[in-house]
Order: structure tokens, then sequence, then C-alpha cells
């Protein structure tokens, strides 16, 4: 969907951008302490563009960001496909359904991130911990979704692909799942975004490298200005991330973009 | 225009029912939709189911297709009784059931997909059907990009692209404006002249039943009995002019009285060739 903007309205919008910084810059400057809240720490974003700057030059930037992006894939591919073929199952079979729903119901009020301890004491190493955690955050939203989608396909559909000779497997792949896959595809834009969170929390608390860890350990080390470029990264990685899925799902989803265009 | 050489030979498609009854819902709500219904239709014919809404004319449909098992009573097609649905007997609902994420192309070739026939040459058949139903040039659109008369067009292909024994129609033109309804009854007719395959066609439009049919079973408010059937000898080809006609409009008259006499003053929610909605497993 691409609809032109005026200009007019696109220089609004950069100057209420515009504005927010120069307010950001005066705040942390001039030190603003309003007692509740105080920037005296506030790095102005002229030295978060100098440590951005910095951090772009040194080697610290691919380590940091490629160990993130391995764990936030690594759990986030893991959930897709252990919550796309239970969500299958489930949202198909009542069987499936009253056998593997309840525990996973049990578990989902857990937020993903309160799983951290139990995860460092249950893997061999941090590394597997921060999967782990990465995994649970995306998996219920995968999972849920999946089954929604699943159970809304039209049963028409399915009578009809039956009545056409449809066998059960021909039902699953040519009718189910394509029905499914818009609601799968949401799922998998929240699970994106969740496991970024999960992630940003579990590598503050037990990660050796990572952008999580990175910010964190600006914090530690009093690099005021680094914690701001970690906080800016990681909303980048994040956006980027969704963004990815977005179009993924536009190319496995034609009919939907050319859905009531009449050519 | 084609031709189709590999039609059916006419010993196929002939419906036997004998003391037909179907119950649905479960429990307190239970309601028998069809009571002790008994017909036979010849192999090829046309016939049409006519009765008020909610009569159970489409579940009576619904067992045809093998959507909804029969409570008592026999149910065959070519003497082999009913066991869930099959490629054999095509059905086309009210409102088509197109896959949306399929070309038109596709959608139509998903029958001999199933049969295991390679992509080219089951797209080749798909397009030779479409050509059938008047839509070559529509094989590369999806669904939701053609009016709904077309749609029902392509319906009707992906149907008989697998030569059903039977054509069971649910008021297939029912949500379309009177002028597209009226060409598809036209074209349908057309179709059915060269596909021979037997139609039973559910409808509560009695001029749409007196146009299409060779036979109507005129059927009761629920529980549906079968009330009268109606034997027309108006000759084929059939055009938009023989509504006007002095047989059919004393049949119209004939029909009028006879669903007056049985109906109700309020209609009952239709019914669906699928059941009600949990009993689908």
């Amino acid at each position: 969907m691409k609809i032109d903007v005026p200009a007019g309205r696109l220089l609004l919008r950069a100057a209420s951008i515009g504005i927010c910084l120069i307010a950001w810059h005066f705040a942390s400057t001039l030190r603003l302490d309003l007692g509740f809240v105080s920037f005296r720490n506030v790095p102005a974003p002229l030295e978060v563009a100098r440590a951005a700057g910095d951090l772009l030059r040194s080697s610290k930037l691919a380590a940091d960001v490629g160990a993130s992006l391995g764990r936030v894939f690594g759990g986030f591919l893991a959930a897709a496909a252990i919550g796309i073929g239970l969500g299958l199952a489930i949202g198909r079979s009542r069987l499936a359904k009253d056998v593997l729903l309840p525990p996973l119901e049990v578990l989902r009020p857990v937020p993903a991130v309160a799983w951290i301890p139990l995860a460092v004491l249950m893997f061999p190493s941090s590394e597997l911990s921060m999967i782990f955690v990465t995994f649970t955050g995306a998996l219920f939203p995968i999972l849920l979704n999946t089954i929604h989608g699943v159970e809304s396909v039209d049963l028409r559909l399915v009578a009809s692909g039956r009545s056409l000779g449809g066998g059960g497997r021909a039902i699953l792949w040519e009718v189910v799942l394509p029905g499914a896959a818009p609601s799968i595809v949401t799922g998998l834009a929240i699970g994106m975004g969740t496991s970024w969170f999960c992630l940003i929390s579990a590598e503050m608390i037990s990660g050796q490298f990572g952008i999580g860890y990175y910010t964190w350990e600006a914090y530690t080390l009093q690099n005021y200005a680094d914690i701001v470029v970690g906080m800016l990264l990681i909303g980048l990685l994040g956006m980027g991330s969704s963004l990815l899925l977005r179009r993924l799902g536009e190319g496995l989803m034609p009919w939907r973009r050319i859905a009531g265009v009449v050519r | 225009m084609i031709a189709l050489d590999h039609a059916r030979s006419a010993s196929a498609g002939r419906i036997d029912v004998e003391h037909l009854s179907v119950a649905l819902g479960g429990g307190a709500q239970t309601f028998e939709a069809v009571q002790d219904i008994s017909f036979s239709v010849a192999p090829g014919e046309f016939v049409c189911l006519l009765g008020p809404s909610g009569c159970g004319k489409s579940t009576l449909l619904g067992v045809l297709a093998g959507h909804i098992a029969a409570t008592r009573g026999r149910i065959a097609v070519d003497g082999k009784p009913i066991a869930g649905p099959g490629p054999d007997r095509g059905i086309v609902f009210q409102h088509h059931t197109l896959f949306p994420w399929k070309r038109v192309v596709d959608n139509v070739a998903f029958g001999p997909k199933m049969r295991g026939v390679g992509k080219a040459e089951r797209r080749a058949q798909a397009r030779e059907m479409l050509e059938l139903v008047g839509l070559q040039g529509f094989a590369d659109h999806y669904p939701a990009q053609l009016s709904g008369g077309m749609q029902q067009r392509v319906e009707i292909a992906r149907v008989l692209i697998n030569r059903p024994r039977l054509l069971l129609m649910d008021e297939p033109f029912g949500a379309l404006d009177a002028q597209s309804r009226r060409m598809m009854q036209e074209l349908l007719l057309d179709i059915w002249s060269r596909v021979r395959t037997t139609v039973v066609f559910i409808t509560h439009d009695i001029d749409e039943a007196l146009f299409l049919a060779d036979h109507i079973l005129v059927m009761s408010p629920r529980p549906g009995r079968i009330i009268e059937t109606i034997r027309l000898s108006f000759a084929r080809p059939r055009h938009a002019d023989l509504v006007v006609e002095a047989g059919f409009v004393r049949l119209k008259h004939h029909c009028l009285d006879l669903l007056r006499n049985e109906g109700h003053p309020d209609s009952l929610p239709r019914l669906s060739p699928l059941g009600l909605a949990p009993s689908l497993a």
C-alpha cells in the first residue's frame, strides 16, 4: 500500500521529530530536574550520535548484533515450527486439543521473562537458556493465532474440498493451511515482537555479547550515551524483523493484495 | 463452442431414494428435516426440488453430496449407497466456495490435482472447462476479482471437470440479480446439453424450477415431504420467452397454489447442505 502524502504534511511530520530532538537536547544539556524525573544523567542527542559513530567503526557492533540476531532467529524459528505444527494439530483434531492444550494453557499466563532463572538452571549454557526464553516468548502468540486461524477456516471450503476428492492431507495442505495463513502471519508478527522483548531481558540478566548485554554493560560502566545507542539499535532491529515478516507474508499470500481489484 | 467427447455414458447418474428420513440437531433439539421421502431420478435428468425456505430440500441435497448421513431409509446413486462426499457428486452452493488463494485455473484444476494429474495436463483440462462456461479470458484471475455470476460459473466448471454422475446445486443463482440469474439459467441449460449429467437443482423460485427442469419435486414445509411430482414437457432448447407461454403460466399458477396451501405464514430459517454446524465432523 503506497499512499502519496503531500509535501506539506511530510514537512510537518519531520518538524515534529525535530522538535522532540531539540527538547531532548535542551533537557539534557540544561540538566533539567523535575523532582520526580531527572535528565541529569541523560546524554544529549549529539553525544549519542558520536557514540553511535564510534560503535559503527568498532568490531564490537558485529559481534553483539550477530549474537542477538542468532538467538532471536534460533528461538523464533523453533517457536514458529512448533507453534504452527501444534496449532494445526490442535485446531483440526479434538483429541489433540484435549491432550495437548491443557498443559499449554497452564503455562501460558507465565510471562516468558519469568522463565529466565529456571531456564538458567535447566540449560547447560547461558546461550541455550536465552534461546529458550526467546522461544517461549514467541511460542504462545504463534500457537494461539494458528489455532484461531485453523478454527475459523470456512467449513464450506473444507466441504467443497472433500466433495472435489480431497483427502485428509490434501485438505490440510490445500485448504486449512492457506485459509489459516493470514492469522498465522499475524501470530508470527506478534511473536517476533515478544521474542525481541524476551531476548533483551534475558541478555541483560545472563548474557555475554548481544545488544541487550551491550546496553546493560553501558549502564554498569557508566557509558550513558551507549545506553541510548543500545536502545535505538534494539528498536531498529525489531523494526527490521517485523518488516521482513510483513514482506514474507505479502509474498506468500499474493491473493490478499489483489483481492477486490478488478483488472 | 466445444462439445466434450469424453462425456459419460447414459447409464450413470441414476438416483434411488427410498423412505429417507433425516433428523438434525441433538438431544432435545432434534427435529426431522426430511421425512419419509421416496423418488427416483433417471440418468441425465434435470430435477428441481421446489419448496419454501427451511423445508429440508438443502438437507436432502447434503445427503446426496454425502455431507449429511441419512437417519432412516436408503439412498443410492447408480445402485451404490452413499458413504461420504466424493468427486462423482459435485456440489455448488449458493455462495461460491472457490479457494481465494488459488487462481481461477487452479481452482478448476483442483479435482484433477487430487487424482494426481500432472500440472500441465490438469491446467489444460481446466482451460477447456473454463471455455465451456465462457470464462477463457479469466484463468489467471483470483476469485475475488470476478463478479458473482462469474464465480458461480467457475464453481460449475470446477465441479464438472470431475465428470460427476450428479451435479448438485443449492440455490446457486439465489444471490444474483434478476438479470444475471436469467443469463445463468440459460447458460446452465446450454452447458448441460453438452455435458450430460444428472442435475439436482434446489430453488424456491417457481419460475426458475419451471424453466430449468424435466421434473419438479414439490416439497412441503418442515418436516420436508414430497407433495407432488410435476413432469415438464416444454421443448428444449428453452429460451427466456418460455416464461410467458400459456402452458408455463398455467403450471406456475398450479405451483403457487401448492406452495400457498402448504405454506407457513412465516418461513423457517434456511437449512444448509452441511447440516447444523457442529454435525460436520
